[in-house]
Parts: structure tokens; sequence; C-alpha cells
């Protein structure tokens, strides 16, 4: 038998190399200064999922709820091994928190259908905050395995994997479908050139579109478009909240509980320290000053 | 309709019966969460055989324990907790829920929270009451837990509030908050839970565990010399530790040291790693990234030793020495055998 797995994704900016381009003259971030990035931890969850499809046999789809310029990241994993994407893409979806984003996301799940196992990368780089993973098992009532570093077995019914604890492992064992968060213990794959020949034509119907129109106003529909793209197995679907039957309540801002009351932007400013010489003597009378303000025992 | 609001919840994490520091960290700062708003402070304890951690949490100022001891809960999985909390949860009604942002915490709250449609905020650094007048949806609510917390790789810092039904839920970093003095006297009640678990909350088996205590203690350590990038190898790190040991500290390192491999991650002082606020804090090749100085600038001393004048570090740092670090740190070990 060949297992389902759904890897959901994120495309962030990338936080972890601000460059001083990225900061605005008020010490603030520059979200358009930085790249795009395949959020790293998810990459490890799109890697073990293609572990598992060269292990057992297994269909990969690759989820991204963005907006549309998200694709990105799914015509990568599509190059890197991944079987099917989808966009989840709507600006009713803008101003989610994680409940929000959960929420919409096990509603994607519901519309892809049968799986045997969800990965999702522990946390982004964006937000860190790692909550998004266990609030779709939730939603989805699936038991959840936090940390996984590897799936030591998979059969038809259950799963056994390797998660990390603090100060050590454990070994645990759950029935399937179930949800794992993924943490950066594996080394993810590159893209495959033969791949990366067929996939970066890969689009998604908004993408089809404004190609489209942005060119020339050719005899065909985009709906013929779309069934050649279909039919070479490049397209990339995309779905709205009404695609996947999101009650909207409970997306988006309205969605979401929290409310983002104030932002500082973290400012490293010169402070006055004293300078010491990197001399003996220097060194000496720090030294001295040290142990007797009772700092140095 | 004034209706009474609920009291502050900890969520008490032990390991064979040991509480862990960030939850009296908890318990400290919730009694002052708690003071304010005229309401208790009150632990949420599950575990096997625990009952012996109730007289420390009594001690630290809870008034009350809601003890669920049940050998189901040992060790620590997530669903069978997250169906003895929310229980309680529906129960109490309590008005905020603060777990530590250790890898429990992080994996227990939010399946907590997406079941009870509540808000969470993860890895908060601040916690404070005040009010919220949300002027986009033109709503005034009163006495709301803030919840400050770093973003976007710790360069801004945002202050979040929960707008919906209690519980106002946040993970809390570890070794931000001060643990206060305990009273011995102290004493309080305890609730004893009923743990009713199906099937379903019960089909994650735990079959290996392999577990050690932490051997470095960077929160406890009055000292702490820590290395960066700049300490260059492997085997330059070991004059880190040689300076650790003569002054009596700890060892610890950046973010940049741990992942070349040149540490082991326990050593790591950052917004990924351990909050630490010893009385000395000596930085040896530490640029200064943000994250890094989230974890250690409230060091009551931070010494900065780094050839570049302009790495950022020198802007937390009470003494800065511009230098190499292969040179500065032997004159250090000898000027203090000299003088000690």
């Amino acid at each position: 038998m060949s297992y389902t797995i759904i890897v959901f994704v994120k495309q962030v900016p990338d936080t972890q190399n601000i460059t001083g381009d990225a900061m605005k003259a008020d010490g603030t971030v520059n979200r358009q200064a930085l790249p795009a990035i395949f959020n790293p931890e998810d990459l490890n969850a799109l890697e073990l999922a293609l572990q598992l499809k060269d292990r057992y046999q297994a269909k990969v789809t690759v989820a991204t709820m963005g907006p549309p310029s998200a694709a990105e990241v799914l015509r990568d994993a599509l190059c890197r091994g991944a079987d099917d994407a989808v966009l989840l893409t709507d600006r009713a979806f803008a101003g989610a928190d994680t409940l929000a984003t959960s929420y919409a996301l096990s509603r994607c799940a519901r519309k892809i259908g049968r799986f045997d196992l969800i990965l999702c990368g522990r946390q982004a780089i964006d937000g860190d905050t790692a909550q998004v993973g266990p609030q779709i098992a939730e939603k989805l009532h699936l038991p959840q395995i936090s940390y996984v570093e590897e799936v030591l077995e998979l059969t038809e019914k259950s799963v056994k994997a390797r998660r990390a604890i603090e100060g050590g492992y454990e070994v645990l064992e759950t029935p399937t479908p179930a949800l794992f968060t993924v943490i950066d213990a594996n080394e993810p794959r590159p893209k495959n050139a033969q791949r990366i020949m067929k996939f970066k034509k890969a689009r998604t119907k908004s993408e089809l579109t404004a190609a489209k129109t942005s060119t020339y106003i050719g005899s065909e529909s985009v709906a013929e478009d779309l069934e050649k793209q279909a039919a070479k197995g490049l397209l990339i679907q995309e779905w709205s909240a009404a695609d996947v039957e999101a009650d909207p309540q409970r997306i988006g801002f309205a969605g979401s509980p929290t409310k983002v009351k104030q932002i500082q932007s973290v400012v490293l400013t010169a402070g006055d320290y004293k300078a010491v010489d990197a001399t003996d003597t220097g060194v000496s009378n720090l030294i001295r000053e040290l142990i007797e303000d009772h700092t140095l025992g | 309709m004034s209706e009474q609001i609920g009291n502050v919840w900890v969520f008490i994490e032990q390991e064979g019966g040991k509480i862990a520091d960030v939850s009296l960290e908890l318990v400290s700062k919730g009694t002052e969460l708690a003071a304010k708003l005229g309401v208790d402070v009150e632990a949420v304890l599950l575990g096997s055989n625990v009952e012996s951690c109730c007289a420390t949490l009594f001690q630290y100022g809870c008034k009350t324990v809601y003890l669920a001891d049940d050998p189901r809960l040992e060790p620590f999985t997530v669903l069978p907790f997250a169906r003895v909390i929310m229980d309680l949860i529906r129960e109490y009604k309590p008005n905020i829920l603060l777990f530590g942002a250790t890898m429990k915490g992080r994996e227990l709250a939010p399946r907590i929270a997406s079941e009870k449609l509540a808000g969470l905020t993860a890895d908060c650094t601040d916690l404070r009451i005040d009010d919220f007048d949300d002027k986009v949806n033109k709503k005034f609510y009163k006495n709301k837990l803030m919840q400050i917390r770093p973003a976007f790789g710790g360069n801004i810092i945002a202050t979040i509030v929960n707008t919906w039904d209690d519980p106002q839920m946040v993970t809390v970093r570890e070794g931000v908050m001060k643990m206060a003095e305990p009273n011995p006297a102290a004493t309080g009640k305890i609730v004893r839970v009923n743990v009713a678990l199906t099937e379903e909350e019960t089909v994650v088996k735990v079959i290996e565990r392999i577990r050690q205590e932490k051997t470095v203690n960077l929160k406890g350590a009055q000292i702490i010399v820590a290395g960066g990038y700049g300490v260059g190898s492997k085997e330059n790190f070991q004059l880190i530790r040689e300076l650790a040991q003569v002054l009596g500290g700890e060892v610890g390192a950046s973010r940049a040291a741990v992942d070349a491999g040149w540490i082991d991650h326990d050593h790591q002082v950052g917004q990924t790693g351990v909050t630490v606020r010893p009385k000395l804090y000596i930085a040896c090749g530490i640029s200064g990234s943000v994250q890094h100085c989230a974890g250690m600038s409230e060091s009551k001393k931070i010494i900065a030793i780094n050839t570049d004048p302009a790495a950022p570090i020198f802007s937390v740092a009470h003494y800065g020495i511009v230098g190499d670090l292969n040179q500065v740190i032997p004159m250090m070990i000898k000027a203090y055998k000299a003088k000690a």
C-alpha cells in the first residue's frame, strides 16, 4: 500500500541574516528588504517525508498558506521531490494568529482528504511560536508528537518515532493518522536537477492568469491553460477560504483572539562602557576593581 | 453583570517530583499579577506520586494546588495532560494560565489553547496587567494581561493582548522572571482532581526514554565566561573554560559557537538558549546579536572582549576591551591569580 503524507510549510522573511539594508533609519526592520526563504525546519519536515517516500511508498503533498508569491516554496518542494502542491491563499486569511492559521490549515488538510501523517516544521523563524503544529493536531483530533528527529517505523496502523526531550530523547508510538513537528535533525536534500527542469514551470492559477494578462491576449481561455498545465502535472492547486469551506468567523483577523497592542523595535544604542586597555596594566586594574566591588570573590 | 474574575494559574512542570525552576519563577510572577487583580495564584500539578511538591508550591505563594496524581500521567505525554487541564479550566475558569516555555510547555499549551479557542502567546519575557483600548475595534478591555515577547528574530518587542474569553494563556521563557523568597510558614489547600481519560487520550505510548540531568547550570551561575565565533576553534574554547574555572564560573556560548560545533547547546545563552543574569558576564569574541543580548543584557556587570571596536556587544557592556581574546584572557587569568 502507499502512504499519504501532508507537509505544511511556510515562506518566511530571512530573519536570521539581517543585514544593514534590512534595518530602517529608525531602527525598525524593513520586511520588504529581507529575502523570502523556505522556513528552515519545514525543509526538515519535507526531508523526513521524502525519506519515508524512499523507504516505503508514499505520496507527499506540500501545502502552504500565504500570499500568491508563496507559490515559490511549493515549486522548491516539488523540485526536491514532493508529488503535489497546494497554495491556500485568500485575502480573508490575512492577519491570522496561530489559532486562525491552524484552523485554516486544518480545513486544508480535510480537503486534501485521507492521510497517514501530517508533518510540520517545529516553528517558523519569523514568529518562533511552535504553536501551529500542535493546534492543527487538536483541530483534527490527531495525536501529536513534537520535536521529531526521525521515524523508526511506519506501518498501516501506527508509526514509531524518536523525538527530542529536555536532556535526552524518547521513542514514542502512536496510531496513524498523526501529526509530527520536526526539528533540525536531518540534512534536507538539494533540489534535483531533472525535477528543476520540469517543475520550474509549475504555476498556480493566479500566476497563469497574471502571465496571460501581462503578455498577450491569447485565444485560449485561462480555463484551457489550466487544463493543459494540469495535464502536464504542473498545476499548483490554489484554494480559497471558500474552497476549503472555512468559517469566515474563524479565519484571518476575525478568527484571531490575540491582538498586537504595541510594537517596539530593539535598538542597541551605544552605551557608556569603560574602555579597558588590552595590556597587563589595564586588565590588572580591571580585575582589582572587580575584586574590590565584590563582583569577583 | 459584574462577573467575578478567575484566578491566576501556573502549570507546574516536574520531573521525578522535582519542580522545574521556571514553574517557581512563574508562581512568583503569578503572585504579583494576582495581587494586582485581587485574586489568588494557584498551581496545576500533574504526575504520579507528586504530592510532596505541594508544600514547596505553598511556600512560593500558591493558595491552592489542583493535584492530578495518576500513574498514567508519568512520564509526561501531551494528550492526557491536555485533557486534565482542559477539564479543570472548564470547571474553575481561571483568568490567566502561565506555562514555562520549555519543550513540554511549548507542546502542551497550544493543544489546550486550540481546544479552548483561547489566545496563546509564546515565549514571553515580561508580563504586566494593564488596560487595552482597542481603537481599531472600538473596544475597551480593563485589567488585561500584557504579553510581552520578542518577535521577528528578536528584532522587535511586541505587546500582545488576548481579547477573547479567558483564560489568557502564555508561555514564558525560563530564567526571565525572578524567583521570590519562599515563606516556610505558608500553607494552602490541595484540590484532588479525578483523572478521567478516554482511550483516545492514551494512544501515544512511550517505548523508550533516555534522559540526563543537565550538567551545566547557567541560570544559577554568578559568573559566566562566554565564547562566540571569535574564539575561532573547538580547541581555543579551552581558554574560555580555563578562565571560567579560575574565576569559579560557568561556561556560556553564543549560538554561532554552538552551531560551529565547538560547544554543546546546553551552554547557549540567548533567545534560543538560556536567559541569564549573573553578577559578571564576560563575553569573549561574541559580536552581540540582538538574540544573544536578549539573553544576557541584564547581567550586573558585563565585560566585552572583541577585536572589532564596532561590535554591538560593546553597546551592552560595562567594560570594553578591544583586543585579541587569546592575549587578553591569559592576562586576566594571571592578574586574578596574582590578586586573589
